[in-house]
């Protein structure tokens, strides 16, 4: 044989090998035995990570992504587990199931030398909605309002429209946008006119947080579910759970994994 | 044409020069506060622990290893593309052609893909190799995709590195006899080779220091990766989580640190490489 | 470990046609070409559907960015992309000019091989570094020395640290340029009695001007396709920026903030943002190319 023709052959072969291995390793791997994959919310992407490293049952991939792309990858099967931190609109829930696996209150913060306290549901509406602009409108310092929120298509940023905007007012265009929590909550402990919303996991002494109502966020009001503004964490599969990824839900769910769980700052998954 | 004379021409230029000096001294400077101020910071949480390790804590704690595996592997890849074929590229627009449409439009090409945003082609990788292709976020997916985007870098230096070539080195290889190919290969390629290098090198740099690009097609996911299928986080990735989530100054500083070093030493490296190219021509 | 000898001396010994290695090379070269046509496609493909059902005026001309709520309105990110790429100019054009002026006209060839690389290094620092130093130093001084307030994160913010990152790119084209006018101008001037800046200024800039307009559209093209650093200081707010210190969002943070939770109609919107920006950028880039050619036609 002539060496062009050796020479093709050569590099058809190379391709059809690469080709297979492309193909074998597309279908191998979420179906890869004691792997799980998770995808989904930011806000429970850390607890994820933290339960796969107590977790010793097999190995646990955890990507972030968003609440709608974990949905959408539990749909697909591009992970094993979607994360959500945000109800699911009806359209989305079809043929999904949906395990809560935690609670988590959403707490609102500011910088730790404000003075103000507390804050009624309509006045936290009227700042974010842009129409409260200074902090002496609300019994505080002469200071203009700093107004930051998560990015559009965030889970917790989901949530809190849901509680505290409503359907009827949006939150100001003026508003900072962060994609992070926790760089959320580190820009409002460095800007003392700042205002800002994280989960209540998120909480550390450099900031403080409001009482919405008269209640404050903390693990007994919103295990009991008197704080209302909290959401389910919830995993959701494509029917229901089988193989690595139920052994997987069935730790979280279990004493110890609830207990990961409350040691970060969540609340349990049954009304207390 | 004529300027009035407001001020004596030799007392202007030396207002206009030492101006001139003062904002080179602050590019300067400013170069060397960066990398003082980072390294300064940093220098506390380097330690060998501190490469070997595996984060914790979504990195709050521990080392990061992984992340640094997976600087390697996503280079590698992008390496690996980039490499044959920009040399390639370079070969036949040195050697084997003369000025002509083609090579217009080849270079206008390769010209529009170097200013190219990073973002753009992070999005065009999660579109092509992340979800048509189906390779997920992997490591396959950032390294053909940085592979992408460093590419004009080595066409463009490798092309210059076989123009410094002197003519006679390819003349006399086939006055004895080599095809041009052979000439090429034997000949060509090996003298130009610190250029080539250099551009290689200078490429390696970009993908390292590449973040927007990577965390839509490598992903975020801070586990060693065992294949080329499973996702990383490389450190400019993990160093911007770090940030981004006020997770932890240390550890962020620290990851910064090996960054720049690691960059410090690439760019070293390849005026290393040029200046040995330079004085073999000179 | 036989199939490596065997591959090695496969290499070696076969002597494969020039033709067939000629074709090869040309597929290589072609790569770039293709790339970028590819890029093109897929872009295309993923953002046009919603250019086209809202209408590329409502599209580009609105005001609204909201996209869980239907509205794809990229004006602000436009204008703010627009002031933090002017601000970046400000800053990076004079720092730049007397740079490159210092460096290829001023210094001793010494200095030059010492302090050329150096700059070339500012290049290769990681974008996200840029962005934390912003964020650690710059954001925290805006907001507090600032007597008009802000929260700091703002176009400012945004437009220094652009501003530097644009100072490799604008001192490295201009040296070259200034280096590719002729001796002879320099030389005659002298020799007509000019000092040396009276020459810099009244012959060399005004024969370099091409390469130097490159240089600047070449800056804007950096600054234009930055991201990372940008989204780190520039606060990111939906709306048209209404001084230097309110916060601002650029067409590239767009895209980032959004890109990995977008599903549906909010991700095509974003690969449409794409859109405009890669022809914002082909434009800068095509623009440059063409000045530059200019420059070389002229100089012949």
């Amino acid at each position: 044989m002539s060496a062009i023709t050796h020479h093709y052959r050569t590099a058809g072969g190379v391709l059809l090998f690469v080709a297979t291995a492309c193909t074998r390793a597309a279908d191998a791997r979420p179906a890869d035995a004691g792997v799980v994959t998770l995808a989904g919310s930011t806000s429970i992407q850390p607890f994820a990570e933290r339960w796969a490293e107590e977790y010793d049952g097999g190995r646990v991939i955890v990507q972030s992504g968003g609440s709608t792309a974990g949905i959408k990858a539990a749909h697909d099967g591009t992970a094993d587990i979607g994360m959500s931190s945000r109800t699911l609109q009806p359209a989305e829930s079809k043929g999904l199931i949906e395990t809560v696996v935690a609670r988590d209150g959403i707490a609102i913060i500011v910088h730790a030398g404000n003075p103000v306290r507390a804050l009624s549901l309509g006045q936290l509406q009227g700042i974010y909605a842009g129409s409260i602009r200074n902090w002496n409108a609300v019994g505080g310092r002469d200071l203009p309002i700093t107004v930051i929120t998560r990015e559009d298509g965030s889970g917790t940023r989901d949530a809190f429209e849901q509680f505290v905007m409503g359907p009827t007012h949006e939150i100001t265009a003026t508003a900072l946008v962060t994609a992070y929590s926790g760089g959320l909550r580190k820009m409002v402990s460095q800007d003392p006119g700042a205002i800002g919303y994280v989960t209540f996991s998120q909480l550390n002494t450099q900031v403080h947080s409001l009482a919405i109502d008269g209640i404050s966020p903390s693990e007994p009001a919103i295990a009991s579910g008197k704080y209302r503004l909290q959401r389910p964490f919830v995993f959701l599969t494509r029917g229901a759970p089988t193989g690595a990824a139920l052994q997987f839900i069935a730790f979280v769910l279990s004493d110890t994994g609830q207990r990961v769980a409350r040691a970060q700052g969540l609340a349990p998954v049954a009304l207390q | 044409m004529t300027v009035p004379r407001l001020f004596a021409p030799r007392a202007a230029q030396r207002v206009a020069m030492s101006v001139m000096w003062a904002a080179t001294a602050v590019t300067v400077g400013l170069l060397l506060f960066i990398i003082g101020f980072v390294l300064r910071r940093g220098f506390g949480t380097l330690s060998w622990e501190f490469l070997f390790a595996s984060p914790r804590h979504s990195g709050a704690l521990g080392g990061i290893l992984p992340t640094v595996v997976s600087t390697i592997y996503v280079s590698a890849a992008a390496v690996i593309v980039a490499a044959p074929l920009g040399v390639a590229a370079a070969v036949y627009l040195a050697e084997y052609t003369r000025e002509s449409r083609l090579t217009r439009v080849i270079r206008s090409g390769t010209e529009a893909l170097a200013g190219i945003p990073s973002i753009i082609f992070g999005l065009f990788g999660f579109a092509f190799f992340v979800t048509t292709l189906g390779m997920g976020w992997s490591v396959l997916s950032g390294g053909l995709t940085l592979g992408l985007m460093i590419l004009p870098t080595v066409i463009r230096t490798s092309e210059e590195a076989l123009r410094a070539v002197p003519r006679h080195y390819r003349d006399v290889a086939q006055s004895l006899g080599a095809s041009k190919w052979q000439s090429i290969r034997s000949v060509v390629l090996p003298a130009a080779a610190p250029g080539v290098m250099t551009g290689v090198v200078l490429g390696i740099g970009r993908a390292v220091s590449e973040t927007a690009a990577v965390i839509f097609t490598a992903g975020v996911a801070l586990k060693m990766p065992f294949s080329p299928f499973d996702s990383a986080r490389t450190m400019s990735v993990h160093f911007y989580t770090l940030t981004m989530e006020g997770i932890s100054d240390d550890m962020a500083y620290g990851t910064a640190s090996v960054l720049v070093v690691t960059i410090l030493l690439i760019n070293l490296g390849a005026y290393a490489a040029m200046n040995r190219l330079t004085r073999r021509y000179r | 470990m036989m199939m490596i000898a065997r591959a090695r001396r496969w290499v070696a010994t076969t002597h494969l046609s020039d033709g067939v290695i000629e074709r090869c090379l040309l597929f290589a070269a072609l790569s770039a070409v293709t790339t970028l046509v590819l890029i093109t496609l897929f872009i295309l493909r993923e953002g046009l559907p919603v250019i086209f059902d809202r209408g590329p005026m409502a599209f580009l001309g609105g005001v609204k960015w909201a996209p869980s709520r239907g509205h794809f309105g990229l004006l602000p990110m436009i204008a703010g992309t627009a002031v933090v790429t002017l601000g970046a100019l400000v800053i990076g054009l004079p720092l730049g000019l007397a740079g490159a002026i210092a460096l290829a006209e001023l210094a001793p060839p010494r200095a030059r091989r010492l302090l050329k690389p150096m700059i070339e290094l500012l290049a290769g620092i990681p974008s996200v570094v840029y962005g934390f130093i912003g964020m650690e130093i710059l954001v925290p001084f805006i907001r507090e020395r600032g007597t008009l307030g802000g929260p700091g994160y703002s176009a400012l913010a945004a437009s220094i640290i652009l501003g530097i990152m644009v100072l490799p790119t604008i001192i490295g084209i201009s040296i070259d340029a200034l280096e590719a006018v002729p001796r002879s101008y320099r030389d005659g001037s002298r020799a007509l009695g000019a000092t040396q800046w009276q020459t810099i200024t009244g012959v060399v800039l005004p024969a370099a001007r091409n390469g130097i307009v490159a240089a600047v559209i070449l800056g804007m093209g950096r600054a234009v396709g930055e991201t990372m650093a940008v989204i780190m200081v520039a606060g990111n707010a939906v709306q048209f920026p209404g001084s230097l210190l309110a916060p601002v969002r650029t067409l590239t943070a767009n895209i980032a903030l959004e890109m990995s939770y977008a599903t549906g109609a909010h991700a095509q919107a974003l690969f449409a943002t794409g859109i405009v920006l890669f022809i914002l950028s082909l434009a800068l880039n095509g623009i440059a190319g063409r000045v530059r050619a200019v420059r070389k036609v002229a100089a012949a």
